[in-house]
């Protein structure tokens, strides 16, 4: 069974004449334990896919299966915020201003209805590298990449199966990305998870993800293995110019 | 651990427990408030007001209903009144002192009715969206569109007159603006990824306002609330020279004026003594808002 089964998705935004299609008869599947890239240039409707999943983009169509449960519409049920969870692109945005880590996890845990909340604090930040000192200090003081942890921590408290990571690393400095990379890398071996992962950057695609699919203005136009990104060899014309742009020097 | 002064512990970079935490970001605040001489002399004649309401029998010489008409309308510096007595021979500085606590009641009562009523309209509101957001912010673009002494002025001809009343008619017109700042507030702060990722948690809309969007609201209802607060205490006044506020013979500042005022140009300071009062205490309240907008503005602190 897949993990995640998406086939022929509609989104769309506004009505009438303003009606924008951002993404157009998508389809594709993650199995358990895989990772998924979903890669594109800006506008091609990869973080929509992820926003429709979630229920924060409301009008879409075409079928939309979790672990075996369809999707309908944009109410989602705690059943499925224990399944899939969402780390956002700019961690700068991502936490509230005036909440403590320790309030930001505790608040998640409790909604989760995980009893023992202290300890399970102490051990999200070991998991993400960040350790007991960090616990009750606001978003302000923490560096672009510690909050990216924490935003990390926050979605893996309600041990979530299925991770949706929407350019996790697109608003920290190179050298913190290859940090973050990492954590992820580790954090699905350890836990065993599913990731989709949504970036225009073919290099950390590549780097994270076993099979990825190529979006163009709203449609995917090819679906290939890492392999063959990393030996250069897409089959679509798009793709190879995508990767040609990436590499280019 | 033990070498380590209290202000070095306020100031740490890593708290140690939740109440570590909120106590190293309230210091903060207060650092910044403090470095603003302004705010602070705001704050300072604040503290000087609600010490002499506390005090007020103490610190009072006289009686401030005892009458002596053989000693009316005696001038500013005379014997044992320092700053003169009314037309029925009142100590105006005894009633200066007892009218501070009726100040600090309106002020107190109208500060906790007309912001929350407004947060609660807007932030519902501008969260809710749709025709919940329609039909709220029509009511209050009604009450937004009202005069308001005249609103008030109906109300307490409705009531009767005294000060719950002149308190209730001044939040009522009050709140229209903390509505509108909330629900702009709320609007931006609706989208916003934050509020998305405790969505994708599970929690609810009541959570969410009462928990993610009061906290970045309230605020900027803070600075607006002791910005408004000058306004407040002159509708009052307004209220009590009109006689629809506090009524004789109680000391109210704004009834001190309207009694004064049939002997201003012989005796000048009966009116004027209670006006400078007045204008004292809405001169500090603006202050310290200015000073509050500095320190409590969250654009500036979530940086």
């Amino acid at each position: 069974m897949s993990a995640l089964e998406i086939s022929n998705l509609n989104v769309w935004f506004g009505d009438g004449p303003d009606r924008v299609d951002a993404v157009k008869g998508a389809s594709f599947a993650v199995a358990q334990g895989e990772s998924f890239g979903l890669v594109g240039e800006s506008g091609s409707g990869k973080s929509t896919i992820l926003r429709a999943m979630t229920g924060l983009a409301p009008t879409w169509s075409g079928d939309i299966t979790v672990e075996g449960t369809s999707l309908t519409g944009a109410k989602r049920d705690k059943g499925f915020f224990r399944t899939v969870q969402m780390v956002f692109q700019d961690p700068y945005a991502s936490l509230h201003p005036r909440h403590t880590v320790d309030q930001v996890l505790s608040e998640t845990l409790q909604l989760h209805g995980i009893n023992d909340i202290d300890t399970r604090v102490e051990t999200l930040l070991e998991d993400v590298g960040l350790g007991r000192r960090f616990r009750f200090r606001y978003p302000h003081q923490l560096s672009g990449g510690q909050r990216q942890r924490v935003a990390i921590a926050r979605a893996l408290a309600g041990e979530p199966d299925i991770l949706l990571l929407d350019e996790p690393t697109s608003a920290l400095d190179v050298s913190v990305q290859a940090e973050i990379l990492n954590l992820l890398t580790d954090l699905r071996a350890e836990h065993g998870l599913t990731y989709l992962m949504v970036s225009h950057d073919l290099a950390v695609i590549a780097h994270m993800c076993d099979r990825l699919a190529v979006m163009r203005h709203g449609e995917i136009i090819e679906i290939m293995d890492a392999a063959t990104l990393r030996a250069g060899q897409p089959a679509h014309e798009y793709s190879q110019d995508l990767l040609g742009a990436s590499t280019a020097p | 651990m033990t070498d380590m002064t209290l202000r070095q512990w306020l100031l740490t970079d890593a708290p140690t427990s939740r109440r570590h935490a909120r106590l190293a970001s309230f210091y903060k605040g207060w650092l910044s408030l403090r470095s603003n001489s302004m705010a602070m002399f705001g704050l300072g004649i604040l503290v000087v007001l609600v010490l002499a309401a506390a005090l007020a029998p103490l610190l009072a010489p006289h009686d401030p209903f005892a009458q002596d008409l053989a000693n009316r309308l005696q001038p500013l510096g005379s014997e044992g009144h320092i700053l003169g007595t009314d037309s029925l021979g009142r100590d105006i500085l005894s009633r200066l002192i007892y009218g501070a606590r009726i100040t600090l009641y309106i002020v107190a009562l109208v500060a906790l009715i007309a912001p929350a009523a407004g947060l609660l309209v807007g932030t519902v509101a501008g969260y809710a969206g749709g025709w919940v957001d329609i039909v709220m912010m029509r009511i209050t673009d009604i009450f937004l569109a009202f005069p308001r002494l005249v609103l008030a002025l109906a109300f307490v001809a409705a009531l009767g007159a005294g000060i719950e009343n002149a308190v209730l008619a001044i939040s009522l017109t009050a709140w229209p603006p903390y509505a509108r700042m909330a629900r702009a507030e709320t609007l931006t702060i609706r989208s916003s990824d934050y509020i998305n990722a405790v969505r994708l948690q599970g929690a609810g809309p009541i959570r969410i306002i009462t928990k993610h969007i009061w906290p970045l609201c309230i605020s900027s209802l803070i600075v607006r609330v002791t910005l408004d607060m000058a306004g407040i205490i002159l509708a009052a006044a307004g209220l009590g020279f009109l006689g629809l506020g506090a009524q004789p013979p109680s000391p109210e500042w704004g009834a001190m004026i309207s009694e004064g005022r049939r002997f201003i140009l012989d005796h000048w300071w009966v009116a004027t003594v209670p006006g400078l009062a007045i204008f004292t205490v809405s001169l500090a309240f603006n202050l310290l808002g200015d000073g509050l907008r500095d320190v409590l503005d969250p654009k500036e602190g979530g940086q």
